[in-house]
């Protein structure tokens, strides 16, 4: 056991980056977000709604960023699942190790870089140039929805394997067995037994999925050429463009608060499953 | 189902592997390769711009790594005997310093230090002997770049290396108090040779991390210029060779050091192959 001031002493550092680094930042947003907007740009002190009245202004930004996130987190945890449960049920355990690695590896891999190969493919060159020698012309492919949701699905479906994996891995295989011994049908074992026991890790993925689409800013930008608008791209612009600081933290404010309902949501869900707490590992 | 996984894996793989392919492209096209050729990365060895940028994020990604190993693994030591209400203080905080969006983390550093550096700035200019214009002035750059970055990464190093704690045999550390040695002794001979591989994990993912990051640099930067800000800006102005060959260095630098760290978190604990 170590001495009080030890224990003290080592959080030092810890404790004041997170509260110079988080607690303070978090707290300038949410006083500027009731200021209002200096003359040129930046934020002058008040106590005030107005910024917030004025949210609707952003309105095809939230419209966007909360249709766009829930239809990215579903299309993600289809793709996943499937992948997952072979992960998880059916694949030789020598390679598993192997093949998860390389799930993640991806993740953890440079964003900026992964999303700027899919302009090279979805651009004028790629897909639609090789379609134009099968003879179907005219194809757009880049700065559609279709490319932003294409870079959704392949920047966050690691996240969404990995905790859906965890919970099938942790599923007694036995209980497969028995099911299957007494005559139920491969299709009721899956929807009886091992659906059921994989909604934690279903729930966990799609919360996070979800959390940082919210926030997402790249991917519209690099693959939505600026048709197809984000929060994220909201908030870049009223930040580094136009400097509204006031009615940026506002938006920035309303883009937390969302989140937090989510996760407040998710856990009262886990927290009636009985689920104390879904491992999610990612590192 | 087999089939499935592969493709899946190829949808992962096919554009990285685009990538590699084309910047050793001598033509310019996607469409069309013709032939190999290196030219794409002497370009970039020889643009100063992108070489300053490299270097630029190569300081932030190693100091970030330094900090957020050191004081994260500092932090972890101290947290496991920290009880009740003060640890669920903690933990909230790490969840939210992993969780909240980087873009959420950049705008909240850009305003909430230029505003602190504002009044500093002037109060150093009061109280400087030589006053306004001599004093010396805080600004974006170095400083913020290392201090956003290690919020996360630090973070991320106390969970990977409490994960390794929680795992040790504390039989071990009694047995060596039991011994005689000082709790100096025990940490360097007992506790540090176990958690090594965690801490050095955590140093290689926050460096990655790090010199990967676009969203939080785009805010926090100030003059400086890192390495994808650099690469988002090129993109901006027109796709080109030159990127592929940036991002293939990229990709390299970040694979080796992940594959690195998934070996050193993933020794001696098969066969569970999931570690938090």
């Amino acid at each position: 056991m170590q001495p009080a001031w030890v224990t003290r002493l080592l959080l030092l550092p810890a404790t004041l980056w997170m509260l110079v680094m988080l607690v303070l930042p978090l707290l300038v947003v949410l006083v500027f977000s009731f200021g209002e907007r200096g003359a040129a740009g930046g934020y002058v002190p008040a106590f005030t709604f107005a910024q917030y009245l004025n949210l609707p202004a952003r309105f095809t930004a939230f419209q966007n960023t909360l249709m766009l996130a829930p239809v990215g987190t579903v299309v993600c945890l289809l793709v996943a699942y499937p992948l997952a449960y072979f992960l998880a049920v059916k694949v030789d355990p020598r390679y598993r190790t192997l093949l998860l690695v390389l799930i993640i590896v991806p993740f953890w891999t440079s964003i900026l870089i992964r999303t700027y190969a899919w302009i090279y493919i979805l651009g004028g060159q790629g897909i639609p140039k090789l379609l134009e020698f099968a003879g179907i012309e005219g194809v757009r492919l880049i700065n559609t929805r279709f490319a932003v949701l294409t870079g959704i699905v392949y920047g966050y479906l690691p996240l969404m394997v990995f905790p859906i994996y965890v919970s099938l891995e942790k599923l007694d295989k036995r209980l497969l067995e028995a099911a299957a011994d007494l005559g139920s049908s491969p299709l009721a074992v899956f929807r009886n037994i091992t659906l059921p026991l994989s909604i934690p890790g279903v729930a966990t993925g799609c919360m996070l999925v979800f959390i940082l689409l919210m926030g997402e800013f790249l991917i519209p930008a690099l693959l939505g050429g600026g048709k197809v608008f984000f929060v994220g791209n909201a908030l870049v612009d009223l930040f580094l463009q136009s400097r509204n600081w006031a009615f940026g933290s506002a938006v920035a404010a309303t883009l937390v608060i969302v989140m937090l309902v989510t996760v407040g949501l998710y856990m009262r869900l886990m927290r009636r499953r009985g689920v104390n707490r879904e491992d999610v590992s990612l590192f | 189902m087999r089939l499935y996984a592969a493709a899946v894996y190829l949808f992962l793989y096919i554009p990285i592997g685009i990538i590699v392919l084309f910047s050793f492209n001598a033509g310019r096209h996607a469409s069309d390769f013709q032939g190999f050729s290196v030219e794409w990365y002497g370009k970039v060895l020889g643009n100063p711009f992108a070489m300053e940028a490299l270097t630029t994020s190569v300081i932030v990604a190693g100091l970030t790594a330094v900090f957020a190993s050191v004081f994260g693994t500092m932090a972890a030591l101290a947290l496991q005997n920290v009880r009740g209400r003060v640890r669920i203080l903690y933990d909230g905080a790490i969840y939210i310093a992993i969780m909240i969006p980087g873009i959420v983390i950049g705008i909240a550093t850009l305003i909430a230090l230029v505003t602190l550096f504002g009044h500093l700035n002037s109060l150093l200019e009061a109280v400087w002997p030589g006053g306004p214009g001599v004093a010396p002035r805080l600004n974006l750059g170095y400083g913020s770049l290392v201090a956003a970055h290690t919020l996360f990464t630090m973070a991320l190093v106390i969970v990977i290396v409490r994960a390794r704690i929680s795992g040790m045999d504390r039989a071990l550390v009694e047995a060596s108090a039991d011994l005689y040695a000082t709790p100096w002794g025990t940490f360097r001979q007992v506790t540090l040779p176990q958690i090594f591989p965690a801490v050095l994990a955590g140093f290689l993912l926050s460096f990655t991390f790090s010199f990967d990051d676009f969203i939080i640099a785009f805010f926090v930067a100030g003059s400086q210029t890192t390495l994808p800000v650099y690469v988002f800006s090129s993109i901006r102005r027109g796709v080109t060779p030159e990127i592929n060959a940036i991002g293939t260095m990229v990709l390299g630098v970040s694979l080796t050091l992940l594959v690195i760290a998934q070996f050193l978190l993933r020794r001696r604990r098969e066969p569970a192959p999931a570690p938090e």
